[in-house]
C-alpha cells in the first residue's frame, strides 16, 4: 500500500487548451433521443442468443409454410411399399450420415436399395410410408397456429380482464379477483384435460382447453401494471385535461403495460406449444391423419426400438421451438425493462 | 398469519368444491357409458347394473351422495376397471411408485440444480457459467416425455445400464423416470439460484465480510448461499406442478404402475369414478403445495409480511 510515487514527470506545454463554458450549448441534446422500441431493439441485438433465436425461429416458421410445398409427397400420403424408410439426403449422404441405411435383422443394410426405392425421403418415412419431411413441417405448421391462437386469446381476455379490473378498482376489481383467484387455484393440467373430455378431439377443442383458465396469468399481470400507473401524475394530468376513460386507458396506460404483455406472451407461447405436444402425447389431441409435432412423437415413440427417426426429427424440432422461444422470452424480458435503462 | 392461514384455507375448500362440482356434471354430459360392455349387456342387466351404482338416481342426489362421500374421503366406487373396488383405495394402491420417483426426482433435480446455479454464479461469465445456463435452458425447454424417450432409447435399450421399463427391479427400475422428472426443476432451480446469488455476491454485507477478511468458501457458503436459498421455496411450486404433469407421460413412457399411468388409462377406457377421484387427488395435493409453500416462505424469510404488513 506504501508505493513510493515517483516524480510526476513535467507535463508538455500545448496538451490542454482552455475551453468556455458556454451556457447557450448546456441544454444541446448530442445524441439522437432513442424511443423505446429503439433502445429494447438495441439491447436485444446485444443479447447473441436471443438474436440468434429469432433468426431460428423465422427459419422454422418459413419451412413451416415452405416445407410440405417443396416436398415432392404429400403429409398424409400412404405408400405402403416405402414404410419405415430412415432417412436419405442426396448430397450428405456421402459423408455416412443420413444415408438411407437402417438396420434390419441386426445387420446394416441400405434400406433404399433392398426395398428397390429410387426416390429419397430427406427425413425418411413413417410406419404407413409417409413422407416425414413434409409431415413435420405440416405438424409444426399446426403446432405453431395452436400456441399462437390460444396465446393470442390468453392476451386479449386478459388483457381486458386486468385492465377492467386494475383501472376501476373498489368492489369490480374485488369480485375480479376473487374470481380469479378460485380460477387460478384450479391446477391447469387438470382443467386442461376435463375440457380436452368434453369436446371433440381437435384443433378447437385444445385452444379451447388451453384458454378456459390460461388467461389469468396475464389478467393478474395487467392489472399490477394498470394499479401501478393509474395513480401517477401523468394520468392525472390527463384526466384534469379531460380525457375520457377509454383515452387514458389506451393513449396512456397501455403503452406503458405493453412491455408485460409481450413477455407474457412470449411464456405463453412455448407453454401452450408444450401442452398441445403432451395432450397428444397421451392421445388426447389431434385425431389422425391430422398431425402436429406432439401426435408425430407420439407416433414415432411407438416405434423407437426400430425406426428412431420417426421420433427424432419431431422432437429435435419441438425442442429447437421451445428453446428459441425461451431465449427470445428471456432476451425480450431484458431489453423491455425498464430498471435495466443503461 | 393465521387470519391469512384462514383466509387461505377458506378459498381452498371453494376451490375444491368448485372442482369436484365441476368434474361430477361433466362426467355426466360425457359421451360413452361407465358400464364397460353396455352393448353386450341386455336391457334388464344393464338397469340391475346401473341401479347398484346409483346411476339411476335423480342427479341431484347423485350429486349429493358424491359430495357427501367425498368430504368423508370416499371417493366412490370404480366402475368398470376394477369391479368395484373403491376409488380411494386405487388411488392409494398406486401411489407408492408415483411418490417415490416424484420424489427422487425433486430432490435430484434441485440438489443438482443448486449446485449447477452455485457454481455458474460464482464462476460468472466463464465457459462454466455458459455451460450451466445452456443446460438450465435445454432443461426448461425439452418437455419431459421427449426427454424420458431419449433416456429410454440410450441407457435402457442401446446400453443396457438400466432396465427399459417396469416396476421389477426396485430402484433400478426408478432411476430413468426419476432423471426424466428431475429436469424441469434441475433447469428451474440452477437457474434461479444463480440470479439469486450473483444479486447476494453484489451486495454490501458481501463487501463487508471480503473486507473483513472472510475467505472466499466462506463467503459463498455461510453468507451468499444461505440468503440465495430462500427465495428458491417460491418456486417449488411450478416443479410440484411440472413433477405431477411429467408423471402422467413418464409413467405411460416407463410402464409404471403409478397414479400418472392409471389416470391415462382410466381417461381412455372413460372410467368415471377413477377420472374424478384422480382429478380431485391431484388438485388437493397441488393446491396444498402451494398453500404450504406460501405460507413457509412467510415463516422463514421474516422480511416478507403477509396480507399487508401486520402479521
Amino acid at each position: 500500500m506504501t508505493q513510493k510515487i515517483d516524480k510526476i514527470p513535467e507535463l508538455p506545454k500545448g496538451s490542454f487548451e482552455r475551453i468556455t463554458l458556454d451556457a447557450h450549448q448546456a441544454e444541446r441534446i448530442t445524441k439522437p433521443s432513442v424511443s423505446f422500441w429503439q433502445d429494447a431493439w438495441y439491447r436485444i441485438r446485444k443479447n447473441k442468443g436471443a438474436l440468434f433465436s429469432l433468426i431460428l425461429f423465422g427459419l422454422i416458421v418459413i419451412m413451416a409454410f415452405l416445407g410440405p410445398i417443396i416436398s415432392p409427397y404429400e403429409p398424409n400420403a400412404q405408400t405402403i411399399t416405402h414404410a419405415n424408410l430412415p432417412p436419405k439426403i442426396p448430397v450428405i449422404e456421402n459423408l455416412g450420415i443420413l444415408d438411407g441405411v437402417g438396420t434390419l435383422g441386426g445387420q446394416e443394410v441400405d434400406l433404399y436399395e433392398m426395398k428397390n426405392v429410387e426416390v429419397n425421403y430427406w427425413f425418411g418415412t413413417d410406419g404407413l410410408g409417409r413422407d416425414m419431411f413434409s409431415r413435420v413441417w405440416k405438424g409444426t405448421q399446426v403446432s405453431l397456429f395452436i400456441a399462437f391462437v390460444a396465446a393470442a386469446i390468453d392476451m386479449l381476455i386478459g388483457v381486458i380482464y386486468g385492465g377492467i379490473s386494475g383501472y376501476f378498482g373498489g368492489r369490480v376489481d374485488d369480485f375480479m379477483q376473487r374470481i380469479v383467484e378460485i380460477l387460478t387455484g384450479i391446477p391447469n393440467l387438470v382443467v386442461v384435460i376435463l375440457f380436452i373430455l368434453i369436446m371433440d378431439p381437435g384443433i378447437l377443442a385444445i385452444i379451447i382447453a388451453l384458454t378456459i383458465t390460461g388467461w389469468t396469468g396475464m389478467s393478474r399481470v395487467v392489472r399490477g401494471q394498470v394499479l401501478k400507473y393509474k395513480s401517477q401524475e401523468f394520468v392525472l394530468a390527463a384526466r384534469t385535461l379531460g380525457a375520457s376513460d377509454s383515452r387514458i386507458i389506451w393513449k396512456h396506460l397501455m403503452p406503458n403495460v405493453l412491455g408485460v404483455i409481450i413477455i407474457n406472451t412470449m411464456f405463453t407461447i412455448p407453454s401452450a406449444i408444450f401442452f398441445e405436444a403432451f395432450l397428444s402425447f397421451i392421445g388426447l389431441g389431434l385425431q389422425a391423419p391430422d398431425a402436429s409435432l406432439g401426435t408425430l412423437i407420439n407416433d414415432g415413440y411407438a416405434l423407437i426400438q426400430f425406426s428412431p427417426h420417426i421420433l427424432a426429427f419431431p422432437a429435435i424440432l419441438l425442442s429447437l421451438i421451445m428453446i428459441a422461444f425461451n431465449l427470445i422470452g428471456d432476451g425480450l424480458r431484458d431489453a423491455l425493462d425498464p430498471k435495466m435503462k443503461d | 398469519m393465521a387470519k391469512y392461514i384462514g383466509k387461505r384455507l377458506i378459498y381452498m375448500v371453494i376451490t375444491l368444491a368448485l372442482i369436484a362440482t365441476f368434474t361430477f356434471f361433466l362426467m355426466k354430459v360425457l359421451p360413452g357409458s361407465p358400464v364397460a360392455s353396455a352393448d353386450k349387456l341386455s336391457p334388464e342387466q344393464r338397469a340391475v347394473v346401473e341401479a347398484r351404482y346409483g346411476l339411476n338416481d335423480p342427479l341431484p342426489v347423485q350429486y349429493f351422495n358424491y359430495m357427501f362421500g367425498l368430504v368423508q374421503g370416499d371417493l366412490g366406487i370404480s366402475i368398470n376397471q376394477f369391479k368395484g373396488a373403491e376409488v380411494t383405495d386405487v388411488i392409494l394402491s398406486r401411489m407408492g411408485p408415483s411418490a417415490q420417483i416424484g420424489f427422487q426426482g425433486m430432490v435430484l433435480g434441485t440438489v443438482l440444480g443448486i449446485l449447477l446455479g452455485m457454481i455458474a454464479a460464482l464462476r460468472q461469465n466463464t465457459w462454466v457459467d455458459y455451460t450451466s445456463t445452456f443446460v438450465a435452458i435445454v432443461g426448461i425447454s425439452i418437455p419431459s416425455f421427449v426427454f424420458a424417450s431419449l433416456l429410454q432409447y440410450w441407457f435402457g435399450l442401446k446400453w443396457d445400464l438400466f432396465p427399459v421399463a417396469l416396476w421389477k427391479d426396485g430402484f433400478m427400475s426408478s432411476v430413468l423416470p426419476s432423471v426424466a422428472l428431475a429436469m424441469f426443476p434441475l433447469a428451474t432451480a440452477a437457474r434461479f439460484i444463480r440470479t439469486e446469488m450473483i444479486e447476494v455476491l453484489g451486495s454490501d454485507y458481501i463487501t463487508l465480510a471480503k473486507a473483513k477478511g472472510a475467505s472466499g468458501s466462506e463467503i459463498a457458503f455461510k453468507h451468499a448461499f444461505r440468503n440465495a436459498l430462500i427465495p428458491l421455496v417460491t418456486v417449488l411450486g411450478p416443479m410440484a406442478v411440472s413433477i405431477l404433469t411429467g408423471s402422467l407421460v413418464v409413467e405411460q413412457i416407463f410402464a409404471i404402475p403409478g397414479i400418472g399411468e392409471q389416470f391415462v388409462k382410466s381417461i381412455i377406457v372413460s372410467d368415471f369414478s377413477i377420472i374424478m377421484g384422480t382429478t380431485i387427488f391431484f388438485s388437493v395435493f397441488l393446491i396444498l403445495i402451494i398453500l404450504l409453500v406460501d405460507i413457509l416462505y412467510g415463516v422463514i424469510d421474516p422480511r416478507i409480511r403477509l396480507s399487508g404488513g401486520k402479521s
